[in-house]
């Protein structure tokens, strides 16, 4: 079974921090990582390679510096990757991501399944995957936790998470599957293949917006049907009233505060609150 | 296609600074200059009254979209009913549709739902859109998708708006790629520009860090996904409206993907989205027996009982009872978060709340910059106090 995984280089979210006068995003000194659902999409591939034979190619659009992600990916099992990088493509929304690697997808042909991750963890979107699979005009599972070898009727059995448990899904192959942590476990990148996926001849390839064949206005912010208009820092701020004293008082005073509020919680019945002010 | 400073021109005021949604402009003596992460998307240009930002990049027409009118919300079901997120989204379709003087549409989808079209008229809706059809009875994403697209086509909505749960995020992505829109995943907010009568869509980023508002220009519908929890459901008993029923075709090859069986795994607790007071815990709550002082108290007050992501990690409450970026948002009455440090992606799903209680042993805790009332306390001792001066009232 030959699968295409994609996966996206994104900062390390939890390092993000905001500029407190700009409100605009600090991204000095911030690292960069293989966005982690992408990761389990990976190792799923993988583990459907060794199991059943066949080719993973890991792809990712992105500047040229996410050819780190790319080289990572080798290391932990993929046979190629591919790195679309193209000023072109800058600024792109997920109308025109899913266009540009949907063309990609397209040029390397000889597929059964398209694997990724459920969301990014700087767009969170989750829109990539659907997007592409409507693009290549084939089926999707979303939430995928669970896969099960493919089987002779070239179809392939998918556990999709919901909301109030799961559902089983019998789907056609080829598809496109978006996956979530759950799937399984995933591995650290193998030191030896790592350097093969650093050196001179390592199976990485860069392809540009020619390469694909993508014309402008198809791709990046030219391609776009949204935009960003405006960022700014999340509103946070009510007045805090601390409440002080021993912790009975603490506690009369919060009740007397919730009352005032017509905030009825039905254990405190009206005038209970009262009297047991009164009693101190 | 680049951006770049005129610096004669360039007076320094740093109005620029405010519109770059990259960061990429940068002051580092008097004049702005442009850094390479810059993505020429030209937010800056129309903000510098000097004419200092200049770019090679062409001016797009925006298409007449004069004929794409009406706000519309999918209706979504669950175990039978619509789900609360589906009347919240009517909720702020109609006010979107006062301010853009236009009819609010929703789409009922299914089979056997006709009596849910009364419900959906409560709520909001002049005009519901039935399409039933017996391969249409569960939800599976490219029958659903023929649906959406057919109907999109035939009415051209301005707006159409879906819940981001997991249906909604399965499904809004594949229609809007089928009918060529733009689409906004998970919007906390939904506004109507007034001069150009757009949709503003905004939604949290870089894991609630950041807020960002998009527009859709160059497409319609204008498209968005919106986090459940965050509009509010507003019941309109006077509001009278009409049902009509739309043909359905399904192909045989959208149904190729079989839904073998559905596994529902937990019993419903009271749902989190429709508590009146949330009490949630948090790291500080120490252990699994921690959470049954907050039982007690949810118990007395009538209330749901929640947490942070440290605590359905260390397994004291189940994943579905998370409230924050990766897990619900929540707008009850009253929060009481107990032993939480108010991280932002857990602030993300609770800023709605009307009013918040804090109990935090640190002073300093970043809970209570969002709270109305904070303690500062071990909550070992304030919450049993809080029960007994309750239970007391009873
Ligand atoms: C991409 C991403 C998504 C995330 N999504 C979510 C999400 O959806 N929801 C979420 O909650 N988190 C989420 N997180 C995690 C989040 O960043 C924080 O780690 C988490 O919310 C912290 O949980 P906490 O407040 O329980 O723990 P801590 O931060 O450890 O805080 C514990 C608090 O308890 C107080 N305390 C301790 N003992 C007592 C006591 N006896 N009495 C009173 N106070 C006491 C301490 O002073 C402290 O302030 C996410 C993180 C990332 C990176
Ligand atoms: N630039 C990209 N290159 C490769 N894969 C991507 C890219 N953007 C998104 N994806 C994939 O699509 C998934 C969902 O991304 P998003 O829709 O941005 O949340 C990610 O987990 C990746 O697998």
């Amino acid at each position: 079974m030959d699968i295409v995984v994609l996966i996206k280089q994104v900062p390390d979210s939890t390092e993000v921090k905001l500029d407190p006068k700009t409100g605009h995003l600090l991204r000095e000194g911030i690292g960069s990582i293989m966005n982690p659902d992408d990761r389990h999409a990976l190792e799923a591939a993988v583990r459907l390679k060794e199991a059943q034979g066949g080719k993973v190619v890991a792809l990712s659009m992105g500047p040229a510096q996410a050819v780190d992600i790319v080289s990572e990916a080798i290391g932990m099992g993929a046979d190629e990757g591919i790195l679309l990088s193209d000023s072109a493509f800058a600024g792109a929304d997920t109308w025109a991501t899913s266009s540009t690697l949907g063309k990609a997808i397209e040029k390397i042909a000889k597929y059964d399944l398209v694997l990724c991750g459920r969301q990014a963890i700087d767009g969170d979107t989750a829109q990539i995957g659907p997007q592409v699979a409507e693009y290549l005009g084939l089926p999707q599972v979303t939430y995928a936790c669970d896969i099960e070898a493919a089987r002779d009727d070239g179809t392939i059995m998918v556990k999709k998470r919901g909301e109030g448990g799961y559902e089983m899904v019998q789907c056609p192959l080829p598809a496109v599957l978006t996956v979530i942590a759950e799937m399984n476990r995933t591995r650290y990148p193998a030191i030896g293949r790592l350097i093969d996926a650093c050196a001179e001849r390592a199976p990485v390839q860069i392809w540009n917006a020619a390469d694909i064949g993508a014309k402008t206005g198809e791709v990046g912010l030219a391609g776009s049907l949204t935009h960003v208009i405006r960022t700014f820092a999340p509103k946070g701020g009510r007045r805090t009233e601390m409440l002080e004293g021993d912790t009975g008082t603490v506690v009369r005073t919060l009740l007397e505060k919730l009352q005032e509020k017509h905030l009825v919680l039905p254990g405190a019945q009206a005038g209970a609150v009262g009297q047991e002010g009164k009693k101190s | 296609m680049t951006v770049w400073v005129e610096a004669d021109l360039c007076n320094g005021c740093k109005r620029c600074l405010r519109g770059c949604p990259y960061g990429a402009l940068e002051f580092s003596g008097e004049k702005a200059s442009v850094l390479d992460r810059c993505t020429s998307c030209g937010a800056c240009i129309e903000l510098c009254r000097q004419g200092a930002l200049k770019s090679d990049i062409l001016p797009r027409t925006v298409p007449d979209f004069s004929d794409w009118k009406g706000i519309w919300v999918f209706a979504e079901r669950r175990d039978g009913q619509l789900s609360h997120g589906t009347l919240e989204l009517l909720g702020k379709a109609r006010q979107l549709a006062e301010v853009l003087d236009q009819e609010v549409c929703a789409l009922l989808v299914g089979h056997g739902v006709s009596h849910l079209a009364q419900t959906l008229i409560r709520y909001g809706a002049r005009t519901v859109y039935l399409a039933e059809h017996e391969e249409l009875a569960h939800y599976r994403t490219l029958p659903y998708t023929d649906v959406l697209e057919g109907m999109i086509e035939k009415y051209r909505p301005g707006v159409f708006l879906m819940s981001a749960s997991h249906l909604g995020r399965d499904l809004a992505p594949r229609v809007s790629r089928r009918v060529g829109a733009g689409l906004t995943a998970d919007c906390t907010e939904l506004e109507v520009d007034p001069d150009e009568k757009i949709l503003l869509q905004t939604r949290p980023a870089f894991g609630g860090n950041v807020m960002a508002t998009i527009v859709s220009r160059y497409s319609r519908p204008q498209m968005a996904t919106v986090r459940p929890g965050v509009m509010e459901a507003v019941e309109r008993p006077e509001n009278a409206g009409r049902v009509v029923t739309v043909p359905v075709w399904v192909s045989e090859r959208s149904c190729a993907a079989k839904l073998l069986e559905t596994v529902r795994e937990k019993k419903d607790a009271v749902k989190l989205c429709e508590a009146k007071v949330i009490v949630a815990g948090g790291r500080g709550l120490g252990d699994a027996g921690g959470f049954r002082l907050l039982e007690e108290l949810a118990e007395i007050v009538d209330g749901a009982v929640a947490g942070t992501r440290v605590a359905v990690e260390e397994g004291w409450i189940p994943a579905d009872r998370q409230v924050g970026q990766t897990g619900q948002s929540v707008r009850p009455e009253l929060y009481i978060a107990c032993g939480i440090s108010g991280a932002i992606q857990h602030r993300a799903g609770m800023l709605n709340s009307r009013y918040v209680l804090a109990i935090n042993k640190d002073p300093r805790a970043p809970i209570f910059q969002v709270a109305d009332w904070g303690i500062r306390g071990d909550l070992r001792e304030v919450i049993p106090e809080l029960v007994r001066q309750l239970k007391r009232g009873l």
